[in-house]
């Protein structure tokens, strides 16, 4: 099974571990719970270095990027990210992604860990007509520090002023690669670089106390924040505007062609399915796979968790696009009531349904 | 880690039982607590239910997921630790005490297949022997 560089760090720590996709990754270093409260509430660091960067180099990087994404980098300036999804000829989605903009013949993608080959082939398959270079940084990890006091915390461990770097933009001082993105819903900073050096930053963070904080409640967070997890919540059989993505499938510019536009604008138009979010009005716990009822029409869970912010069961549902209000979940053959709302949940501290 | 009391009998799906009398009362171990992570809901039975030993009982679920506990012996459930209802996160704080799921009155002839259970010791080097 694959490690991060910060396995042992882990292991001192207390970490229960769990395979994901591979790679033996910390759950939880004592509670799932504390953790998820402590990114709400105070901050956390995280190890997400399983997740693979890709950096794209050459004179027409951007007019690849503008060809493969379905969200358009063109728009994007130096110094910025942008959050896409790449798809299949027929619009069903391989992985969604964070791309940082440099300059326009200079890109860093961010994707996830279990789609690694497909995303790699996917890339190398269309990048062989452009005039770019695609190269996968395994040499490179990634922390994520989250919570509300994380833009103060790093200021003052890492001695750097982060007021000029906004939300889903980013800076690079000395050797490492600092953006405002996350995937908590709150404020926080994912930090690229080399090993050695984000050895040093994680052992300050926890010499300074800051909780270590485990992919249980990177899951809980994100389910909260209204977030998609690949391979859960979508997969290849799902298109984006099933999967609340509409938004990152740009056609403004109808000069731009990208892969599967043709089909996109099609599914745009007779699409029949949405994702929600959903909230138990019951006792229980909502999870993947269970059945959504109204009348004759079924829909399903996609993730479904016990919220420890909200202290209520949550979960993403995909259903037909005419089901609203409330329905019925199917959890051990008992019907019970859920309401549908829009997502998401929780954002920056504040409950927003 | 909670130390394990030495009058429990226990199974390999990992439920504890405690003799008291005609009776049984039901927990799971301290391991099983600890392999589910926080527990934020339970589902008992209903008192007056009656189950044959293997039947699924109750449900412990936790942040991550949802198990079954499975009743050790066959009998009539006659008390449930209601408390579990608002507070399920004493399952992982109190296993074999507080955090207990449900009483069944059992015959003298069902609580004879309580002898093929581990005891305590036995548990803990058959998880040893499993790690």
């Amino acid at each position: 099974m694959n490690r991060t560089f910060l396995y042992g760090s882990h292991k001192i720590l207390g970490a229960k571990f769990v395979n994901f996709s591979g790679w033996e990754m910390p759950i939880h270093y004592g509670s799932q719970i504390n953790e998820h409260n402590c990114v709400r509430n105070d901050l956390g660091i995280f190890d997400v270095s399983h997740m693979n960067i890709f950096d794209f180099e050459g004179t027409e990087a951007q007019k690849f990027l503008r060809y493969v994404l379905t969200n358009d980098v063109g728009k994007v300036e130096n110094s910025c990210a942008l959050y896409s999804v790449i798809t299949n000829e027929k619009g069903g989605i391989i992985d969604d992604l964070i791309v940082y903009k440099f300059n326009n013949e200079n890109f860093r993608v961010v994707s996830n860990c279990s789609t690694f080959e497909n995303v790699k082939a996917f890339f190398e398959h269309n990048i062989k007509r452009f005039d770019c270079e695609l190269i996968h940084q395994s040499n490179l990890g990634i922390l994520a520090i989250q919570g509300p006091k994380s833009e103060t915390s790093i200021e003052s461990m890492l001695g750097l002023d982060l007021s000029g770097c906004k939300g889903f933009s980013f800076i690079v001082k000395n050797s490492l690669f600092i953006s405002r993105t996350g995937y908590t819903g709150e404020d926080g900073f994912e930090i690229i670089g080399e090993f050695e050096e984000l050895k040093k930053i994680w052992d300050l963070c926890i010499s300074k106390n800051i909780s270590p904080i485990g992919l249980g409640a990177r899951d809980t967070l994100r389910v909260e924040a209204g977030m998609n997890l690949n391979g859960t919540d979508m997969t290849i059989e799902n298109n984006p505007f099933e999967s609340n993505l509409g938004w990152v499938v740009d056609f403004n510019d109808i000069e731009r062609d990208f892969i599967a536009k043709k089909r996109l604008t099609e599914i745009k138009k007779t699409n029949q399915f949405k994702l929600v979010g959903v909230l138990l009005k019951e006792k229980g716990i909502l999870r993947g796979g269970q059945k959504i009822i109204k009348g004759n029409i079924e829909g399903e869970i996609t993730s479904g968790t016990f919220s420890p912010f909200m202290k209520k069961s949550i979960g993403l549902a995909r259903v037909p696009i005419d089901v609203d209000d409330s329905a019925d979940v199917l959890i051990r053959n008992k019907p019970l009531n859920v309401k549908i709302l829009s997502l998401p949940f929780v954002r920056k501290g504040k409950i927003m349904i | 880690m909670n130390e394990t009391p030495s009058d429990l009998k226990f199974l390999d799906t990992h439920e504890w039982i405690k003799i008291d009398d005609d009776a049984v009362i039901v927990g799971i171990s301290d391991h099983a607590q600890s392999e589910l992570g926080d527990v934020v809901f339970v589902e008992l039975p209903a008192i007056g239910d009656e189950f044959v030993s293997g039947d699924e009982a109750a449900v412990v679920e936790s942040v991550k997921a949802a198990s079954e506990v499975y009743t050790p012996l066959s009998g009539e459930v006659i008390e449930v630790n209601e408390v579990l209802e608002e507070n399920p996160e004493l399952v992982n704080t109190s296993p074999y005490e507080d955090g207990w799921f449900f009483k069944l009155k059992v015959t003298d002839e069902n609580l004879g297949s309580a002898d093929n259970m581990m005891t305590a010791d036995e548990y803990l080097s058959w998880l040893d022997g499993n790690n």
